[in-house]
Formats: C-alpha cells, sequence, structure tokens
C-alpha cells in the first residue's frame, strides 16, 4: 500500500470487522483486519471515514488499543449516545462490515520501548486506550522498564479492559484504579478525582525523570499535567492528549 | 464548546502538509510562543478549525474545508521547526 501511496500522503483504505468485543456498556473493541497495514506505534491512532448513501461523510479519529505486535488492528470505541458516528461503531456495526480507514498517525503521543522511562500512564474512561496499547507494547517486547498506570474510571463497571489490567497488574506494571462516582462495598482501590495528592504519592520521583503519558478529557489532562509540573516534572517529558466529543 | 489539541488534526494536517505534522514546532506569530503542533489548541466544532496556541490563545492556524480542498490560514504562525 506504501508503494502506492502519494508522497507522504495517507491513502484511505478499506478494513473489515474480524470481531466485536464488547468491554463495558457503552464501550466496544472493533477488531479489524487491514490489507497493508504498515504498522503502528503505540499511542498512535486512525481516522474513520463513514459515507452515508446519499454521499454524506462524517470523520472521527480514534486511538489504536492494539499493540504493534498484535496481528489485527483493534480500536475501542465509546458510544456517545447524541454523537454522530460512534453509536454507529459501537451500536450498529456488524462483524464482516468494512470501514474506510486512514493511518496510522500521530508521532507525538506515541511511547516505544527504546524511549525507556520510567513510565507514568495516567487516564480518564477511553483516554485509557492509547495507554493499552503501550501497555501491550511493553509486554510484548518484555520491557524493563517500570510502570505505574492511574486510571480514572466512574464505576467499576466501567472500567475498561478491566480483566486484561488485572492480569497486567503486579511485576514492573503498577495499576492503580479510582472510581469517581460509585465504588462497591469493599472496594480497596482509590476513590475521587486523580488530583494533585494522589499524583505527589503515586507518580515517580521527578529526578528519575520518568515519561508521563496523560490522555483523557480536556478539564482531567489539564488539571493531571498542571499538577505534575507543579510536582516538579519536565514540561517537555509530560505527553497529553485530549479528547471530546466531537 | 470543550477544546482538544493538535492530536485531534493529525490526519488532516498530515493530508494537506504531506507528512507528520504534530511533532513539528511552530512559533507564534503573536506571541512568539514555541510549542509543537500536538500541544496547541485546537477547536473542532466551528465552521472550520482553529488551531490556537497554548500560551496567548492566539489564532495560529486555521483550515477550512470547501469542496473537496482544505484551504489553510498561517498567518498567525511565524515558522515552523522541524
Amino acid at each position: 500500500m506504501a508503494g502506492t501511496a502519494l508522497r507522504g500522503r495517507l491513502s484511505w483504505a478499506q478494513a473489515r470487522v474480524v470481531e466485536l468485543l464488547d468491554e463495558t456498556e457503552q464501550v466496544r473493541s472493533i477488531v479489524l483486519e487491514v490489507p497493508g497495514w504498515p504498522g503502528h506505534r503505540a499511542g498512535q491512532h486512525v481516522d474513520v471515514r463513514l459515507t452515508a448513501e446519499d454521499g454524506y461523510q462524517a470523520q472521527r479519529s480514534y486511538s489504536i488499543a492494539s499493540a504493534p505486535e498484535d496481528v489485527d488492528v483493534v480500536l475501542t470505541v465509546e458510544r456517545l449516545d447524541d454523537g454522530e458516528v460512534s453509536p454507529y461503531l459501537a451500536g450498529e456495526l456488524r462483524v464482516g462490515d468494512e470501514l474506510e480507514l486512514r493511518g496510522p498517525i500521530g508521532g507525538y503521543f506515541v511511547w516505544e520501548y527504546t524511549l525507556g522511562g520510567p513510565l507514568l500512564l495516567v487516564g480518564g474512561g477511553s483516554g485509557i486506550v492509547p495507554l493499552r496499547a503501550m501497555l501491550r507494547h511493553h509486554s510484548a517486547v518484555r520491557s524493563s522498564v517500570p510502570v505505574r498506570l492511574l486510571y480514572s474510571a466512574r464505576t467499576l463497571g466501567g472500567v475498561i479492559y478491566r480483566d486484561e489490567l488485572e492480569r497486567l497488574g503486579g511485576g514492573l506494571i503498577d495499576v492503580r484504579i479510582t472510581l469517581t462516582r460509585e465504588h462497591p462495598d469493599g472496594w480497596q482501590g482509590h476513590t475521587g478525582r486523580i488530583d494533585r495528592s494522589w499524583l505527589a504519592d503515586a507518580s515517580w520521583p521527578p529526578e528519575g525523570r520518568s515519561l508521563t503519558y496523560v490522555c483523557g478529557p480536556t478539564g482531567l489532562v489539564e488539571s493531571v499535567a498542571t499538577a505534575l509540573v507543579e510536582l516538579g516534572h519536565e514540561p517537555a517529558r509530560i505527553k497529553t492528549e485530549r479528547f471530546g466529543p466531537t | 464548546m470543550s477544546a482538544l489539541d493538535g492530536n485531534a488534526i493529525a490526519g488532516t494536517l498530515r493530508d494537506v502538509f504531506g507528512s507528520e505534522m504534530t511533532t513539528v514546532a511552530g512559533a507564534c506569530a503573536h506571541c512568539g510562543a514555541t510549542h509543537q503542533l500536538a500541544e496547541q489548541t485546537v477547536y473542532l466544532r466551528g465552521p472550520g478549525t482553529v488551531v490556537r496556541c497554548r500560551s496567548c490563545e492566539g489564532i495560529v492556524m486555521v483550515l477550512v474545508e470547501i469542496r473537496g480542498c482544505t484551504c489553510v490560514d498561517l498567518r498567525g504562525m511565524a515558522g515552523f521547526h522541524a
């Protein structure tokens, strides 16, 4: 595919849905077979384009949830009930359907094992998606970089990739989840938003020059990045990606 | 209206400029601050896409798609540094 592309340009490719996985009530993973996929780096995204029968087109950007080492390309999409694209992707799409996509895109919010660490990953809601690609990449290459994941979800049922995160936790990957809206009786994890005091406790010491990736709704990203800078972390080593309903 | 960042327009920028642009640093023509495009503030919901300087909120780039062509206004950008 790269051979037929214009210089540096991305072409739209047809991807086929090979599997659909419900991650939570609102969130679904779409496993895609993309002929000629050139490979990607953990943290990159793709643009998805939908065309209606009357020719109307809508385009959205989604983070890639799979690691570069995984066979298929996986997108994880949260259904926003007033959204234009996500109700289709996370609701009506069926195995065997085709989607138009272009990518991989982006070079900023990317982690590869060669970049080292220690790594602090901070995610809110579906902001976990690109961080999950990084965690899978970390495991696939058996990286020796210590990782801490701070993940904020409203409820336990809203924790995306919950089983996988439980499996990954321990050893080099320290997974810490906070529930902001409600938590079950006996919940041992954190509660409330990711705030400065939790970050002071859970982030790596700034002198260790950790590398941080923060992805989530704009408000969460800005408050976390600001707090980390106030705690002495180098702004250039804090990478941010904001998402919102579009 | 919720502001995003330059990661959200990585595909459009790649399409317009022909290479990966989010890691390219641009200097704001209003205040002189330099930020990577991924870090700039982006508003997607207007009739076009507006990119504002993370430091001064001045407009550094506007992208509007008209009949399949993307028009780019770069008057707010003093220059790019690869």
